[in-house]
């Protein structure tokens, strides 16, 4: 009898195998980076709550632009059933070689200018969609007023060499100057500049600015002292700069794009919907965080209001 | 290893095998360690991109990219020998200031050249190849063809003194020949090469980017260096086909480091930076291991 059972139960798991299509997904990313990598795990996760059974190809770039390259020559041996690329050169790497299968980007600030669509609704795409991180910038400019409400000039630090940088910074222009609002810039080129170009904003501006700038955001510490000293608020566009000492943010929540990404990448696999007719998407539910501790030693009070409606709270 | 990955390294070899020659000429011949490749690798591609984007074609847009390539070394070439600066400081000295000028260049970080007509997509169409198969294909012949002229080059009278400079430079200078003017040249000529290196990569890689520059000095030595190793270098012609097949063997190392798993002890893509020295530090003692091995069994 136990036997009979055992043989049943075999026979019902091997059936069950035998049904559940599995899946290749080839990814291509361009440097570990923690928000990068909360996309990747994102993407891993909604495809298993799905009940996809999925094999993943990693590869990891470190950075250099070569071995991007390189990477993309593999994933075409590795003939994978869909290509996922996170961040901007790993997409355009891909989108440049690899026409016979589904590419899916995350991650990607502007994909218009980075090329990969000619416009966000895909109509004419080829064989590319994904989301885009591009911040809201509406919503930034009213937290910058709401937290700082007599701001006339707000300050930022970015990287000129990053791609991701620029077309936020237009954004961050045209929102202030809707408000009449003025924006004073200081650039650098490096995480070691990020301490100079804080200090030289003190006195030309009313609070500063962060957005998701790579490079920016790896010494935000730097920027955090100069403001505490300064008595000059700090409010950043990456929630996991608010718990490094940043007053407050609305923003990207990196994992769950990554989530609204599977779902992007379930339809194509499962549902067999074609990746170059899908529109670019990009995340609608933003989270809001701040720092107490922060907004006092930069002489801010934060309202009421803000820290009700936060997700979270840094004591 | 995948065929794909196969004749993705040899692409890679190819496309950045005229930065390995120019890296080669600046080290080795000049004896000039030459920083400057960091910022015009990028420079060839930033030229290359802007000169497509407005209407030129692909392979014009590469005859641009070399000369302002070219101008890259002479800077360098003239802040070292007239202004008196170290050769290590001029050339990070023009690198940095290339990152700037590469941002004017495009006027943003990252242009993308997906969709445009680059090199490649002419010699396919002219050919028939399939695409894995026509990229490095061309990348090898423009390889070829640039070494071909080098070693004409070099058995010149000005190639002889080319030569001769890096070598014994007091020496040369008794023979009436000016070093200066071969300094600035040869510095001139090796960003020149690299700076079309570039243009190819970004043709290549679909866009051209302020950043794609980085770490180009250590794949180039790492490259000329494995090539030194494996091919020799008892003659100019030698040493430079073993300057650019080191490319190839280079790029083959990091196809073989990223498709690599061993059991339950996996390489992650964290470990090539490692793998890359290691293969670096392998070439550089594996001669002297060989002359003392040798020495050793000559003395029995």
């Amino acid at each position: 009898m136990k036997k009979i059972l055992v043989t049943v139960a075999a026979i019902l798991l091997l059936a069950t195998t035998a049904f559940a299509k599995s899946y290749t997904i080839s990814v291509t990313q361009i440097v570990e980076h923690p928000a990068l990598d909360a996309m990747r795990n994102g993407v891993a996760d909604r495809l298993k709550e799905k009940g996809l059974d999925v094999t993943y190809n990693v590869h990891i770039a470190q950075g250099n632009m070569a071995t991007n390259t390189q990477i993309i020559s593999q994933i075409m041996g590795e003939q994978p059933d869909l290509v996922l690329a996170i961040a901007t050169p790993g997409a355009q790497a891909a989108a440049q070689k690899i026409k016979d299968r589904p590419i899916v980007f995350t991650g990607v600030t502007d994909p218009v200018s980075a090329g990969l669509v000619k416009d966000l609704s895909n109509t004419n795409g080829t064989n590319i969609t994904g989301m885009s991180d591009f911040s809201p910038m509406d919503k930034h400019v009213a937290l910058i007023k709401e937290i700082v409400p007599n701001v006339k000039t707000i300050g930022i630090i970015y990287n000129s060499g990053e791609p991701n940088s620029v077309p936020n910074l237009k954004a961050l222009k045209e929102e202030a100057a809707k408000v009449g609002i003025s924006v004073e810039e200081a650039t650098i080129a490096n995480s070691s500049g990020v301490y100079q170009a804080a200090k030289s904003l003190v006195g030309r501006c009313d609070v500063i600015y962060v957005g998701t700038d790579n490079t920016v955001v790896s010494a935000i510490e730097s920027a955090v002292k100069v403001c505490t000293d300064n008595k000059l608020p700090l409010i950043v566009g990456d929630v996991d700069s608010v718990a490094r000492g940043a007053i407050a943010a609305v923003a990207v929540d990196y994992y769950k794009m990554g989530l609204q990404t599977g779902d992007m990448i379930a339809r194509i696999l499962v549902d067999g919907s074609d990746a170059g007719s899908m529109p670019v998407e990009f995340l609608n539910d933003l989270n809001l965080h701040v720092n107490k501790k922060a907004a006092t030693a930069m002489g801010v009070t934060l309202p009421a209001a803000t820290i009700e409606r936060a997700a979270k709270v840094i004591e | 290893m995948t065929l794909y990955a196969f004749f993705g390294a040899l692409e890679q070899g190819f496309a950045y095998g005229l930065m390995v020659i120019g890296v080669y000429l600046t080290f080795r011949i000049l004896d000039f360690p030459d920083l400057t490749v960091d910022g015009s690798l990028p420079l060839g591609a930033s030229v290359s991109a802007v000169a497509i984007t407005s209407g030129y074609s692909p392979l014009i847009s590469i005859f641009m990219a070399t000369g302002a390539g070219f101008l890259a070394g002479v800077t360098t070439g003239i802040l070292n020998t007239k202004f008196k600066i170290l050769h290590l400081l001029a050339s990070i000295l023009t690198m940095i200031a290339l990152y700037s000028i590469n941002l004017r260049i495009m006027g943003r970080p990252n242009m993308s050249l997906l969709g445009q007509e680059t090199v490649v997509d002419r010699f396919r169409e002219m050919t028939g190849l399939l695409p894995q198969h026509s990229t490095p294909v061309l990348f090898a012949i423009v390889c070829l063809v640039i070494v071909a002229v080098l070693i004409w080059f070099m058995h010149t009278e000005q190639g002889l003194a080319f030569l001769a400079t890096g070598d014994n430079m007091q020496m040369i200078t008794s023979q009436g020949v000016n070093t200066d003017t071969v300094i600035i040249f040869g510095v001139g000529l090796s960003n020149a090469l690299v700076a079309a290196s570039g243009a190819l990569v970004a043709q290549n890689q679909g866009a051209a980017d302020v950043n794609m520059g980085v770490g180009t000095i250590i794949a180039g030595l790492a490259s000329v260096i494995i090539g030194e190793t494996v091919f020799g270098d008892k003659t100019i012609s030698r040493a430079l086909i073993a300057a650019l097949l080191g490319s190839v063997l280079y790029r083959i190392a990091i196809a073989l480091a990223l498709g690599m798993k061993l059991g339950s002890f996996s390489i992650t893509p964290s470990d090539l930076n490692l793998i890359t020295a290691l293969l670096v530090v392998v070439a550089l003692v594996m001669p002297k291991m060989k002359r003392k091995f040798l020495a050793a069994r000559g003395a029995k």
